[in-house]
């Protein structure tokens, strides 16, 4: 089982229709022991960093994340806010703390040049950087469904951790992978065949995880 | 680099998709759910759902509609119609939204789009303008489906909105919706030059060529209702055009995704037929 990380924003539901169009079993969830029974974790979100964080604290979600993703080594997938919590401080609705998994900080995207629009919305190319279990099988230069106007910038100590990069005007960090912790700012549930992959393999990941 | 993305509007009334021209509704044709399976594959890259029914009863059908359409819907899917309150997005998004949309409401109160932007981020909530051409080169916002004129510019009421917290604009022209003879270009071209967010256009198409001049008016994104229904691979032969023609666009090929079965059709509009019963 999968646990959806259900903390009062975002398209849960849309989550929840792919990765059970794949067959996974998936329980949307705000319960530790559900958390804790599960064979990964699952952060989806939209939505605006602080209010997003103030939700994982009011339920009580920070501690038992942190057991599980860190300290049991549970494999993580973060969706748009879920890859931008990973940070230690976002900027967004004023300035709070993040999750604090990654060196980085969660900025307003600047495009430079004209023609780009604030929100980041709609399909654009990502360059695979770096070899992903999750991006297993997807063709070359794949197409992903983008929506935010805040991205992740990551302290030069963390370069390594980029998996995929995006251009509009600037460069978007589009996924991230630090062993077991797996991110796409993108969203595979609806980035149609491109994102079931990235789902499934994500799924294969965590049955793989548990038998090992 | 960002797409252009190409959106398919379905109008739902009491349980089936109309086609609507300025603005009156025309005729049924067909079920939601036909429309959805197939643009997914068609290349569609979003939808747009709004419930346009008149009778208040059938807003709970609307409603378990929408919790079966969202599970076959693998590209976004932006859902509206009577959305007054913050409950009222809540409840799409837990039925399998990702953004809003609203119209009349945030006309009216700006404090309501505000607000939700602020609850569930400005890129969740779309504004729907519907336009109308009262002057050479003037416009003005009508509410209440069409029919309310307002006495305000659109390119006013995008600015506003776009501050009060809308991610994007959903521009409708009433004179061309439904008339087959492309979106009003300038209408368009005065919109998008004075957001920062984007622009889709509405109202119009009768060619895929009125998509490729949308896109040339500034528009980000480019939709139709009327014109994608009665014919096969719709949607995937206005992405061919859109392709051909060199402007950026996600491939125009079958995507293959997995449906779920069918659920049962619902119970009121066969039981007869099932019971025998008359």
């Amino acid at each position: 089982m999968l646990a959806i990380v259900d903390y009062g924003m975002g398209n849960l539901k849309s989550v929840a229709n792919a990765l059970e169009g794949l067959s996974a079993e998936v329980t949307l969830t705000r319960d530790s022991s559900v958390i804790e029974q599960a064979e990964g974790i699952i952060l989806p979100g939209v939505g605006a960093f602080g209010e997003g964080m103030r939700n994982l604290h009011t339920f009580g979600l920070v501690d038992v994340l942190r057991r599980e993703v860190i300290e049991k080594k549970k494999p993580y997938l973060g969706i748009c806010l879920g890859l931008q919590f990973l940070a230690h401080t976002g900027y967004e609705d004023g300035e709070s703390r993040g999750l604090g998994w990654v060196n980085g900080t969660v900025k307003l995207i600047e495009p430079k040049g004209d023609g780009y629009k604030v929100p980041h919305m709609g399909w654009n190319n990502v360059k695979i950087l770096k070899k992903s279990e999750i991006f297993a099988g997807l063709k070359d230069d794949p197409v992903f469904y983008f929506v935010h106007s805040y991205g992740l910038e990551l302290d030069p100590s963390e370069e390594s951790i980029v998996t995929s990069v995006a251009e509009h005007g600037c460069r978007i960090i589009a996924s991230i992978q630090k062993g077991h912790i797996f991110a796409t700012q993108f969203h595979p549930e609806k980035s149609q065949s491109a994102g079931l992959m990235v789902l499934k393999n994500f799924i294969s990941y965590c049955k793989s995880h548990a038998q090992a | 680099m960002l797409k252009h993305r190409l959106i398919a509007c379905l109008l739902w009334r009491d349980g089936f998709l109309i086609q609507s021209k300025n603005f009156k509704h025309t005729n049924a044709v067909g079920s939601a759910m036909t429309a959805i399976d197939f643009f997914n594959t068609w290349a569609i890259d979003e939808i747009v759902l709004i419930d346009v029914t008149r009778k208040q009863d059938n807003r709970e059908m609307f409603h378990r509609d929408l919790v079966e359409l969202s599970k076959r819907c693998f590209v976004p899917l932006t859902v509206g119609g009577w959305v007054h309150t913050i409950d009222d997005v809540r409840r799409f998004l837990t039925e399998g939204a990702d953004k809003v949309i609203v119209n009349t409401s945030a006309f009216r109160d700006h404090a309501f789009l505000s607000a939700a932007s602020k609850r569930f981020g400005n890129q969740c909530m779309v504004v729907s303008i519907d336009a109308k051409r009262i002057a050479p080169h003037r416009y003005e916002v009508c509410i209440d489906r069409g029919s309310t004129p307002t006495g305000v510019s659109p390119e006013a009421w995008a600015k506003e909105a776009e501050q009060l917290g809308a991610g994007e604009i959903f521009l409708t022209s009433i004179d061309n919706d439904g008339s087959q003879n492309g979106y009003d270009a300038e209408l368009i071209h005065l919109v998008s030059n004075t957001v920062g967010i984007p622009v889709i256009a509405s109202g119009g198409v009768g060619e895929w060529k009125h998509f490729a001049d949308g896109i040339a008016n500034g528009a980000s994104a480019v939709s139709a209702a009327n014109i994608f229904h009665y014919s096969d691979q719709s949607t995937k032969k206005a992405k061919n055009y859109l392709f051909e023609q060199g402007i950026d666009v996600r491939r125009p090929e079958f995507y293959d995704i997995p449906l779920p079965r069918r659920p049962v059709y619902r119970e009121s509009s066969v039981s007869g037929i099932m019971t025998g019963s008359v």
